[in-house]
């Protein structure tokens, strides 16, 4: 895959204690679990490497307390990780001096956090438009931009309003307003949906998914929530104790996950909607055209269940070309919709 | 069976207590050998003379050095001291005009001219930007300054003693015409100072915005009260030194906490310094100032602006450490620079915390504005002192009410303020009147006020025939209050006299008999078991070192027995008004208020009950520590029951406790721990009262410094002041840590 690289995390670590830095030295730069508990250190980000993809949206999840926030800080260098090299767009962001880093974080990132993190003494319009002020734009362009950025969230008319007198909903978009209102490259975004209730939820992802068509950003987005990972990623990664046990598509985590704890996540997954035919079709070389009813290797198989469970012989499956790839049988679909094992 | 539990458990208690290697057995070990050493030797009775350490005597020889011969080189200290003199008096000369004395015409001309600068600043920044502003401001500056020059040269020519040789002009008289104005509209070449009735007014005008009609009144009301008792002006003098001490203050702890936060090793040697500030009495800050600044209004004003910082760098320190993490993130992830997170970010988020170390500040200032009387500060605090002094009680009265109403309003402005200022609420489209409203009305009370000035004195400051409430009625209720206390004498004197002369004379001297020796060991001992070797160490050379071996001990021992005879009631009074408390959300309501009132009021003013019913002696400073002292016990009992989890408390009730039952067994063993952070406070607050009965005799270490205050005796009131701040510093790590640590035993935060 030749994929243009955003960031490139390579084996870092975040301890966190007296002296992380002695610590790893001490350990050979790779600390066993017993160590870490015998010295009082705490290992939030261990050994994690993953690429970011431009223009993707990656998603991170995993229990809480097993390092979700500190990678993406150590990231956005809030904290600086304790060993590992990080690239942000080909260049060593840990090679960054603060200044180099202030301005990063003025043109290339924007973050959303889970508390909202809007300053109580500025009303919406200040609020949104302060990565702007703070740059140093004139009056007259920042509001204008953070007017803009205000009705792209669908809060236009609160713009004199405080954040304590918006819903948890409505704050939450000032926070995605204010992150977008200098156009970063890359949108971090820290269970941006977990402090709201479901229903909120729900259309705070949906607002999410219009956002992300409008303004395709590369996106690194972190979750504890399996199902809103799958309505929103291209990839996903699982965390456990500060390491990365798995990064890969979601349908590949469903059907093959690494190990139980991902399995775990991947139980209650839709696998209609993630799972493609492609995937548990039986493969034929055939290579021969069909005029029978087929369906598409692409398709997900929720959506051909209907046609396949009513079809008493096996559907050829065809690809782009129209050739025929494979067949999905009815025994195949049910396993694959309905069993909880691997396939 | 059930009678027989609590016995056992006792039994197991004493036994324990009892232990070999119990701390009871090592103190009373160490004692027994103190007392033997002190019957084998003089010198562990009473520290010999001739061994005490001459640090007293170092240190004010080192003050009159500092004073008299000492330099930086290019400057000698004296004139150091001139200088911060100079500078402090500046904006001194400013309020002391605006409030109360008014001031020549042509003096005004600076000040007018920097108003109208700093006014079309403020217009030209409103429709333009802050370059523009900074402009317009100093052409107007430098047109009025080129014009005024030889004006301006004169002034400085005299000040420097070199007489002018010609009689100046200013050039064109541009810069003449304010002057010219207000006086040939007033026909006066005098400027008087604000009338009472806009400064009265305009309290009530900001209370009404602060808080509305319910704080108006109460303020307005308050205000009045100086106007019409004749007493306008001496407050509007203590006023004016609290108008130029808090924005110093402020200023000066706001920097020092943010310093703190941002730099590890500012706060190692900051905070320490901060715990000995908040233990040294008042007192005690005056006499080196008077050594190195003499008596009057700018002393004062730099020992209140030293002793009013440390809250409100306690206070920013707080407020950026309080922060919610994903704010200051937020701020961080929007590109901030350090400094920009500091001014847009942490300050702003933390402002209701800072508001509140401003409100102490200002609290503090006045508490301290009115002790500077002792050395010449002028206002209410000096007439206070005097009618003190002359037991003329019924203006004693008078004065106390007007300094204890001053911070009544003081402090219920500035938590108004606070409450009102972190109240983010928008509001729809407004006028440029109704967003201004109570700015215009007060410009309006101010003209028409001014007119009336001119009109009537009356108006500037109350005339005699107008007060309600003037010095015959003073005279009138001294002789009341004489009459009542002749008449309670009958029945106060033979209670004074018992309690004098059956338990305080033989508690003094039992006090007085203990060997330091066996004081110190039992010291070291108990704190080696708390807190191991370093607070053991640090515990035994406080008192060796700051108090027995420059020849302090007798004098502490005499505080020590002030204090502990207050804490004593104290602790009787204030535990059971706690548990009431915690017992009933109405009797709470209204215990916590008065304590509330209570700790607003400058500490000096307990002296006034306490010589009126007692006269002086130590009865007298006993009574005058409590109700300053009780009001932390009160409250730590109260919050110590109120954090008892409701569970425990069920899980008694369930268990068939009685209430008594469910206080003494469940309640208070949990509750025990707060309380002694309550009585901690409890003696802090004594000691620190101590320090100004001084006043009302004692042989004590705040007399110590009391004496030494009129002699300028530098070395003898600090070290007095360090001893009362070390017996402190004894107590607060003992019970504090003990107290913390039992917290965290049982689970209670
Ligand atoms: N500033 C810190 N100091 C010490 N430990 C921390 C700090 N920040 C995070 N941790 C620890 O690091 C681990 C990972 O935390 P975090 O990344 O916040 O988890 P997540 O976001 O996945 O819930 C946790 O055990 C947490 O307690
Ligand atoms: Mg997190």
């Amino acid at each position: 895959m030749s994929q243009e690289m955003m960031i490139e995390c390579r084996n870092v670590w975040k301890v966190f204690g007296e002296d992380p830095k002695a610590f790893l030295d001490r350990h050979g730069g790779n600390p066993s679990r017993e160590a870490f508990i015998d010295e009082g250190y705490i290992g939030a980000v261990r050994d994690v490497s993953f690429d970011v993809h431009a223009g993707e949206i990656l998603i991170i999840m995993g229990l809480s307390g097993s390092g979700k926030s500190t990678i993406i800080r150590c990231i956005t260098r809030l904290n600086d990780p304790t060993a590992g090299t990080i690239i942000f767009e080909g260049s060593d962001l840990l090679a960054a001096n603060e200044a180099e880093m202030i301005e990063l974080r003025r043109h290339k990132m924007g973050m959303v956090f889970q508390n909202f993190g809007l300053l109580p003494h500025r009303d919406v319009l200040s609020n949104v438009a302060f990565p702007l002020e703070v740059q140093g734009v004139d009056t007259a362009a920042r509001m204008a931009r953070a007017k803009e950025m205000i009705d792209l969230v669908g809060l236009g008319g609160r713009e004199n309003y405080y954040p304590r007198e918006l819903s948890g909903g409505q704050q939450q978009r000032v926070g995605i307003a204010r992150s977008l209102a200098v156009e970063p490259d890359v949108w971090f975004l820290d269970e941006p949906f977990s402090a709201l209730d479901p229903l909120i939820r729900a259309e705070m992802q949906d607002e999410f998914i219009r956002l992300q068509r409008l303004l395709k950003k590369t996106i690194v987005f972190i979750t504890h929530d399996f199902e809103e990972a799958t309505k929103l990623a291209d990839r996903i990664g699982i965390m456990k104790d500060g390491r990365m046990v798995q990064l890969c598509a979601p349908e590949e985590m469903v059907l093959h996950p690494a190990d139980d704890y991902v399995a775990e996540f991947a139980r209650n997954a839709p696998r209609d909607r993630i799972v493609s035919v492609g995937a548990v079709m039986d493969k034929t070389d055939g290579r021969s055209k069909t005029s029978k009813a087929s369906i598409h290797v692409k398709d997900k198989i929720g959506k051909v269940a209907e046609q396949v469970l009513n079809s008493s012989t096996p559907v050829p499956v065809i690809d782009d070309e129209g050739v025929v790839v494979g067949k999905l049988s009815r025994e195949r679909i049910t396993t694959a919709l309905f069993s909880e094992t691997e396939i | 069976m059930t009678i027989a539990a609590p016995e056992i458990r006792q039994e197991s208690w004493l036994a324990r207590l009892f232990q070999r290697d119990s701390v009871v057995v090592h103190a009373i070990i160490v004692g027994l050998i103190g007392i033997a050493l002190a019957v084998v030797f003089d010198w562990a009775r009473a520290w010999p003379a001739e061994w005490v350490i001459p640090v007293k005597a170092q240190i004010s020889a080192f003050f009159v050095w500092l004073d008299k011969q000492a330099t930086f080189g290019l400057f000698t200290v004296k004139q150091l001291t001139r200088t911060i003199s100079w500078l402090i008096k500046q904006p001194l000369i400013w309020s002391e005009f605006l409030l109360w004395k008014g001031a020549k015409t042509h003096q005004l001309l600076p000040v007018i001219w920097q108003a109208i600068a700093a006014v079309a600043a403020v217009i030209v920044y409103r429709s333009r930007d802050l370059k523009t502003a900074l402009i317009v401001a100093a052409a107007i500056l430098a047109v009025v300054a080129i014009d005024g020059l030889p004006l301006i040269l004169q002034s400085l020519t005299k000040s420097l003693r070199i007489d002018a040789w010609m009689e100046p002009q200013a050039l064109i008289g541009v810069s003449q015409w304010p002057a010219d104005i207000l006086q040939s509209m007033t026909g006066s070449n005098r400027v008087r100072a604000f009338p009472w009735i806009a400064v009265v007014l305009g309290f009530g005008i900001f209370g009404h915005w602060a808080g509305g009609w319910r704080l108006a009144i109460i303020v307005t009301l308050c205000m009045s009260y100086l106007a019409f008792t004749g007493l306008w002006r001496e407050s509007m003098k203590t006023f004016s030194l609290v108008v130029v001490a808090v924005p110093f203050s402020a200023i000066l702890g706001l920097v020092l906490g943010v310093w703190v936060t941002r730099s590890e090793r500012a706060a190692k040697i900051i905070t320490p310094l901060f715990d000995l500030m908040q233990a040294t009495p008042h007192l005690a800050y005056l006499v080196p100032v008077v050594v190195m600044f003499g008596a009057g209004q700018v002393p004062a004003l730099i020992a209140t602006m030293i002793f009013a910082m440390p809250p409100m760098a306690r206070c920013t320190i707080l407020a950026i450490q309080t922060v919610p993490s994903d704010i200051t993130e937020s701020g961080r992830m929007s590109g901030c620079t350090p400094r920009q997170l500091l001014w847009k970010v942490q300050l702003p988020s933390g402002q209701k915390t800072l508001l509140l170390g401003l409100n102490q500040v200002i609290m503090q200032t006045l508490a301290m504005v009115v002790i500077c009387s002792l050395v010449g500060a002028q206002g209410l605090g000096h007439k206070l002192l005097f009618s003190l002094q002359q037991l003329k009680l019924g203006f004693a009265t008078m004065q106390g009410a007007a300094i204890v109403l001053m911070a009544v309003v003081l402090d219920q402005i500035t938590q108004a303020y606070a409450r009102r200022s972190s109240d983010y609420v928008h509001h729809d489209e407004q006028s440029f009147w109704e967003r201004h409203a109570h700015l215009i009305v007060f410009a309006g009370v101010l003209v028409a006020s001014i007119i009336a000035a001119y009109i009537t004195s009356h108006a500037s400051t109350l005339g005699r025939d107008y007060l309600l409430f003037d010095n015959r009625d003073a005279l009138e209720l001294d002789k009341s209050i004489k009459a009542v206390t002749f008449a309670m004498i009958d029945f106060i004197k033979p209670i004074r006299d018992f309690l004098t002369v059956y338990t305080l004379i033989p508690m003094r001297d039992f006090y007085h008999l203990i060997p330091w020796t066996v004081v110190i060991g039992v010291i070291g001992v108990v704190s080696h078991r708390m807190g191991g070797w370093k607070l053991a160490a640090l515990n035994v050379s406080l008192l060796f070192f700051v108090i027995l071996a420059v020849g302090n001990w007798s004098y502490s021992v005499t505080t020590f027995y002030f204090v502990t005879s207050a804490l004593v009631i104290c602790v009787l009074i204030g535990v059971p008004l706690g548990i009431w408390c915690a017992r009933s959300e109405r009797v709470a309501r209204v215990v916590m208020l008065i304590c509330d009132t209570l700790q607003t009021f400058p500490s000096f003013i307990y002296l006034v009950p306490a010589i009126m019913l007692f006269r002086v002696g130590e009865l007298a400073i006993i009574f005058a520590i409590i109700p300053y002292a009780t009001v932390p016990a009160i409250r730590f009992t109260y919050l110590g029951l109120k954090k008892v989890p409701a569970v425990t408390i069920e899980a008694a009730t369930m268990s068939g406790a009685t209430p008594w039952q469910r206080l003494w067994k469940v309640e208070l063993p949990v509750a025990i721990p707060e309380i002694m952070l309550g009585i901690n406070q409890t003696i802090m607050m004594a000691l620190a009262m101590t320090a100004i009965t001084a006043l009302i005799g004692g042989q004590d270490l705040g007399q110590e410094i009391y004496r030494a205050l009129p002699t300028s005796d530098a070395g003898r009131g600090v070290m007095a002041g360090l001893g009362i701040a070390s017996l402190g510093i004894v107590g607060d790590r003992l019970i504090g840590s003990w107290a913390n640590k039992r917290k965290a035993e049982l689970g209670v935060v």
